[in-house]
Protein backbone atom coordinates (compact mmCIF):
# COMPACT_ATOMS: atom_id res chain seq x y z
CA UNK A 1 0.00 0.00 0.00
CA UNK A 2 2.81 2.42 1.40
CA UNK A 3 4.55 1.65 -2.48
CA UNK A 4 1.44 3.02 -4.28
CA UNK A 5 1.81 6.20 -2.03
CA UNK A 6 5.35 7.14 -3.12
CA UNK A 7 4.69 5.92 -6.56
CA UNK A 8 2.08 8.62 -6.50
CA UNK A 9 3.61 11.10 -5.18
CA UNK A 10 7.17 10.60 -7.56
CA UNK A 11 4.80 11.00 -10.14
CA UNK A 12 3.54 13.99 -9.08
CA UNK A 13 6.47 15.29 -8.13
CA UNK A 14 8.28 14.69 -11.67
CA UNK A 15 4.81 16.28 -13.54
CA UNK A 16 5.31 19.61 -11.72
CA UNK A 17 8.98 19.37 -12.13
CA UNK A 18 7.91 18.85 -15.69
CA UNK A 19 5.60 21.41 -15.78
CA UNK A 20 7.69 24.12 -14.03
CA UNK A 21 10.52 23.89 -16.21
CA UNK A 22 8.04 23.62 -19.20
CA UNK A 23 6.87 27.26 -18.98
CA UNK A 24 10.88 28.50 -19.05
CA UNK A 25 10.15 27.41 -22.70
CA UNK A 26 6.90 28.01 -23.04
CA UNK A 27 6.34 31.83 -21.33
CA UNK A 28 7.84 34.77 -23.59
CA UNK A 29 9.74 36.69 -21.23
CA UNK A 30 12.05 37.26 -18.75
CA UNK A 31 9.90 37.89 -15.70
CA UNK A 32 7.69 35.74 -16.68
CA UNK A 33 9.95 32.93 -16.84
CA UNK A 34 10.98 33.33 -13.52
CA UNK A 35 7.62 31.83 -12.59
CA UNK A 36 8.18 28.52 -13.30
CA UNK A 37 10.98 27.71 -11.64
CA UNK A 38 10.06 29.53 -8.35
CA UNK A 39 6.84 28.31 -8.02
CA UNK A 40 5.42 24.94 -10.24
CA UNK A 41 8.51 23.23 -8.58
CA UNK A 42 8.38 24.17 -5.63
CA UNK A 43 5.34 21.37 -5.45
CA UNK A 44 7.44 19.16 -7.33
CA UNK A 45 10.16 18.93 -4.84
CA UNK A 46 7.71 18.73 -1.91
CA UNK A 47 5.89 15.60 -3.15
CA UNK A 48 9.49 13.88 -4.28
CA UNK A 49 10.41 15.01 -0.89
CA UNK A 50 7.83 13.71 1.09
CA UNK A 51 8.16 10.60 -0.72
CA UNK A 52 11.22 10.30 0.29
CA UNK A 53 10.83 10.98 3.83
CA UNK A 54 7.68 8.12 3.70
CA UNK A 55 10.04 5.60 1.94
CA UNK A 56 13.10 6.15 4.47
CA UNK A 57 10.84 5.81 7.15
CA UNK A 58 9.50 2.82 7.02
CA UNK A 59 11.90 0.63 9.03
CA UNK A 60 10.33 2.55 12.13
CA UNK A 61 12.95 5.25 12.51
CA UNK A 62 12.05 8.85 10.88
CA UNK A 63 13.62 10.37 8.43
CA UNK A 64 13.55 14.01 9.03
CA UNK A 65 16.14 15.21 6.70
CA UNK A 66 13.31 16.00 4.11
CA UNK A 67 12.06 18.48 6.56
CA UNK A 68 15.65 20.41 6.24
CA UNK A 69 15.97 20.23 2.86
CA UNK A 70 12.16 21.66 2.39
CA UNK A 71 12.97 24.73 4.82
CA UNK A 72 16.12 25.54 3.21
CA UNK A 73 14.41 25.49 -0.06
CA UNK A 74 11.65 27.51 0.87
CA UNK A 75 14.11 30.02 2.30
CA UNK A 76 16.85 30.02 -0.41
CA UNK A 77 14.51 30.27 -4.06
CA UNK A 78 12.85 33.18 -3.32
CA UNK A 79 16.07 34.55 -2.99
CA UNK A 80 17.57 33.69 -5.67
CA UNK A 81 14.47 34.55 -7.74
CA UNK A 82 14.70 38.17 -6.33
CA UNK A 83 18.41 38.98 -7.66
CA UNK A 84 17.47 37.41 -10.55
CA UNK A 85 14.65 40.06 -11.41
CA UNK A 86 15.97 42.64 -9.60
CA UNK A 87 19.25 42.03 -12.11
CA UNK A 88 16.73 41.60 -14.87
CA UNK A 89 15.23 44.64 -14.10
CA UNK A 90 18.69 46.97 -13.60
CA UNK A 91 19.67 45.63 -17.09
CA UNK A 92 16.16 46.74 -18.70
CA UNK A 93 15.60 43.42 -20.04
CA UNK A 94 12.39 42.92 -22.65
CA UNK A 95 9.22 43.00 -20.53
CA UNK A 96 5.63 41.93 -21.41
CA UNK A 97 4.42 44.10 -18.33
CA UNK A 98 5.25 47.82 -18.31
CA UNK A 99 8.20 48.45 -16.65
CA UNK A 100 8.31 51.10 -14.08
CA UNK A 101 10.50 53.79 -15.33
CA UNK A 102 11.68 55.38 -12.08
CA UNK A 103 12.31 51.95 -10.56
CA UNK A 104 15.02 50.82 -13.16
CA UNK A 105 16.80 54.39 -13.37
CA UNK A 106 17.78 54.65 -9.81
CA UNK A 107 20.39 52.29 -8.08
CA UNK B 1 24.24 40.18 31.85
CA UNK B 2 21.62 38.20 30.38
CA UNK B 3 21.43 40.33 26.97
CA UNK B 4 25.22 39.38 26.38
CA UNK B 5 25.20 35.72 27.75
CA UNK B 6 21.74 34.89 25.35
CA UNK B 7 21.65 37.71 22.48
CA UNK B 8 19.09 35.74 20.51
CA UNK B 9 17.10 33.23 22.49
CA UNK B 10 14.48 32.59 19.51
CA UNK B 11 17.90 31.72 16.91
CA UNK B 12 19.00 29.82 19.59
CA UNK B 13 16.26 27.02 19.49
CA UNK B 14 15.66 27.74 15.81
CA UNK B 15 19.45 26.22 15.35
CA UNK B 16 19.04 23.88 18.20
CA UNK B 17 16.24 22.35 16.33
CA UNK B 18 17.83 21.88 12.94
CA UNK B 19 20.92 20.56 14.32
CA UNK B 20 18.59 17.89 15.80
CA UNK B 21 17.20 17.37 12.23
CA UNK B 22 20.45 17.41 10.58
CA UNK B 23 21.49 14.77 12.98
CA UNK B 24 18.29 13.33 12.61
CA UNK B 25 17.87 12.03 16.18
CA UNK B 26 16.31 12.93 19.21
CA UNK B 27 19.00 11.71 21.49
CA UNK B 28 19.61 13.79 24.75
CA UNK B 29 23.12 13.98 23.75
CA UNK B 30 22.30 15.76 21.09
CA UNK B 31 20.22 17.93 22.26
CA UNK B 32 22.76 19.08 24.43
CA UNK B 33 24.81 19.53 21.55
CA UNK B 34 22.58 21.17 19.59
CA UNK B 35 22.06 23.88 22.45
CA UNK B 36 25.27 24.44 23.24
CA UNK B 37 25.62 24.88 19.55
CA UNK B 38 22.44 27.10 19.50
CA UNK B 39 24.21 29.13 22.37
CA UNK B 40 27.57 29.85 20.90
CA UNK B 41 26.73 30.27 17.32
CA UNK B 42 24.85 33.20 18.00
CA UNK B 43 27.27 34.84 20.43
CA UNK B 44 30.12 34.19 17.94
CA UNK B 45 28.14 35.75 15.31
CA UNK B 46 26.30 38.90 17.71
CA UNK B 47 27.44 41.49 14.89
CA UNK B 48 25.98 40.11 12.46
CA UNK B 49 22.79 40.36 13.72
CA UNK B 50 21.78 43.96 14.66
CA UNK B 51 18.29 43.92 15.69
CA UNK B 52 16.77 42.03 18.18
CA UNK B 53 13.97 39.36 17.01
CA UNK B 54 11.46 39.04 18.95
CA UNK B 55 8.24 36.73 18.18
CA UNK B 56 5.36 39.00 19.64
CA UNK B 57 2.34 36.39 18.79
CA UNK B 58 3.81 32.62 17.71
CA UNK B 59 0.29 31.65 17.40
CA UNK B 60 -0.37 34.08 14.68
CA UNK B 61 2.77 33.15 13.13
CA UNK B 62 1.94 29.14 13.26
CA UNK B 63 -1.81 29.75 11.77
CA UNK B 64 0.63 32.77 9.22
CA UNK B 65 3.04 29.28 8.01
CA UNK B 66 -0.59 26.79 7.61
CA UNK B 67 -2.01 29.64 5.60
CA UNK B 68 1.05 30.25 3.55
CA UNK B 69 2.25 26.32 3.22
CA UNK B 70 -1.78 25.95 1.71
CA UNK B 71 -1.58 29.48 -0.69
CA UNK B 72 1.92 27.61 -2.08
CA UNK B 73 -0.23 24.34 -2.94
CA UNK B 74 -2.30 27.16 -4.63
CA UNK B 75 -0.02 28.60 -6.82
CA UNK B 76 1.70 25.68 -8.14
CA UNK B 77 -1.73 24.25 -9.17
CA UNK B 78 -2.49 27.80 -10.66
CA UNK B 79 0.74 28.49 -12.20
CA UNK B 80 1.07 25.16 -13.63
CA UNK B 81 -2.60 26.11 -15.53
CA UNK B 82 -1.46 28.90 -16.33
CA UNK B 83 1.55 27.50 -17.91
CA UNK B 84 -0.09 24.70 -19.87
CA UNK B 85 -2.75 26.85 -20.74
CA UNK B 86 -2.15 30.01 -23.71
CA UNK B 87 0.88 31.69 -22.80
CA UNK B 88 -0.48 34.60 -24.99
CA UNK B 89 -3.23 35.32 -23.31
CA UNK B 90 -1.36 36.09 -20.06
CA UNK B 91 -1.34 40.03 -18.76
CA UNK B 92 2.12 40.29 -16.44
CA UNK B 93 2.43 43.38 -14.34
CA UNK B 94 4.58 45.18 -12.37
CA UNK B 95 2.66 46.47 -9.24
CA UNK B 96 3.86 48.71 -6.38
CA UNK B 97 3.30 47.64 -3.04
CA UNK B 98 3.71 50.23 -0.38
CA UNK B 99 4.90 48.78 2.70
CA UNK B 100 3.81 49.40 6.49
CA UNK B 101 6.06 46.94 7.80
CA UNK B 102 9.55 48.44 8.95
CA UNK B 103 11.23 45.15 10.54
CA UNK B 104 14.02 43.48 8.13
CA UNK B 105 13.39 40.42 8.95
CA UNK B 106 9.63 40.80 8.52
CA UNK B 107 9.98 42.94 5.12
CA UNK B 108 11.77 40.10 4.09
CA UNK B 109 10.11 36.96 5.20
CA UNK B 110 7.20 39.01 3.46
CA UNK B 111 8.87 38.97 0.06
CA UNK B 112 9.94 35.64 0.45
CA UNK B 113 6.14 34.76 0.74
CA UNK B 114 5.21 37.20 -2.31
CA UNK B 115 7.16 34.74 -4.47
CA UNK B 116 6.42 31.63 -3.07
CA UNK B 117 2.50 32.71 -3.48
CA UNK B 118 0.09 32.61 -6.53
CA UNK B 119 1.57 34.23 -9.60
CA UNK B 120 3.79 36.96 -7.70
CA UNK B 121 7.39 37.47 -7.89
CA UNK B 122 8.92 40.17 -5.25
CA UNK B 123 11.14 42.22 -7.24
CA UNK B 124 12.83 45.42 -5.90
CA UNK B 125 12.47 46.81 -2.64
CA UNK B 126 13.10 50.65 -2.84
CA UNK B 127 15.99 52.49 -0.71
CA UNK B 128 14.03 53.91 1.51
CA UNK B 129 11.67 50.51 2.39
CA UNK B 130 8.54 52.56 1.83
CA UNK B 131 7.43 49.95 -1.47
CA UNK B 132 7.78 46.68 -2.88
CA UNK B 133 8.00 46.36 -6.24
CA UNK B 134 5.88 42.82 -7.29
CA UNK B 135 5.63 41.06 -10.64
CA UNK B 136 2.33 39.22 -10.87
CA UNK B 137 2.28 36.37 -13.61
CA UNK B 138 -1.20 37.09 -14.47
CA UNK B 139 -2.96 40.15 -12.58
CA UNK B 140 -6.17 42.35 -14.55
CA UNK B 141 -7.00 43.88 -11.33
CA UNK B 142 -3.79 45.44 -9.06
CA UNK B 143 -5.31 46.96 -6.94
CA UNK B 144 -7.24 44.05 -5.60
CA UNK B 145 -3.96 41.84 -5.54
CA UNK B 146 -1.98 44.88 -3.07
CA UNK B 147 -5.17 44.88 -0.94
CA UNK B 148 -5.14 40.75 -0.40
CA UNK B 149 -1.11 40.91 -0.15
CA UNK B 150 -1.77 43.49 2.57
CA UNK B 151 -4.83 41.82 4.46
CA UNK B 152 -3.33 37.81 3.77
CA UNK B 153 0.41 38.66 4.34
CA UNK B 154 1.16 41.71 6.04
CA UNK B 155 -1.27 42.16 8.56
CA UNK B 156 -0.11 38.73 10.29
CA UNK B 157 3.70 39.61 10.14
CA UNK B 158 2.98 43.02 11.34
CA UNK B 159 1.42 41.46 14.47
CA UNK B 160 4.36 39.22 15.32
CA UNK B 161 7.06 41.51 14.10
CA UNK B 162 5.84 44.55 15.46
CA UNK B 163 3.29 44.44 18.19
Amino acid sequence: MIEYIISALILIGALFTFIGSLGLVRLKDFYTRLHGPTKATTLGVGSLLFASALYFSRGGELSMHEILVTLFLFITAPVSAHLLAKAALHLQLRSLAEPPEAESKRD
Amino acid sequence: MRQRLLPHPVLTLVLALIWLLLVNSFAPGHLLLGLLLGWAIPLFTRHFWPEKVRIARPLVLFKFIVIVLFDIIVANLIVAALILGRPKKLRPVFVELPLDLRNELAISMLANTITLTPGTVSVQLAEDHSHLLVHALHETDSEALVKKIKQRYEAPLKEVFEP
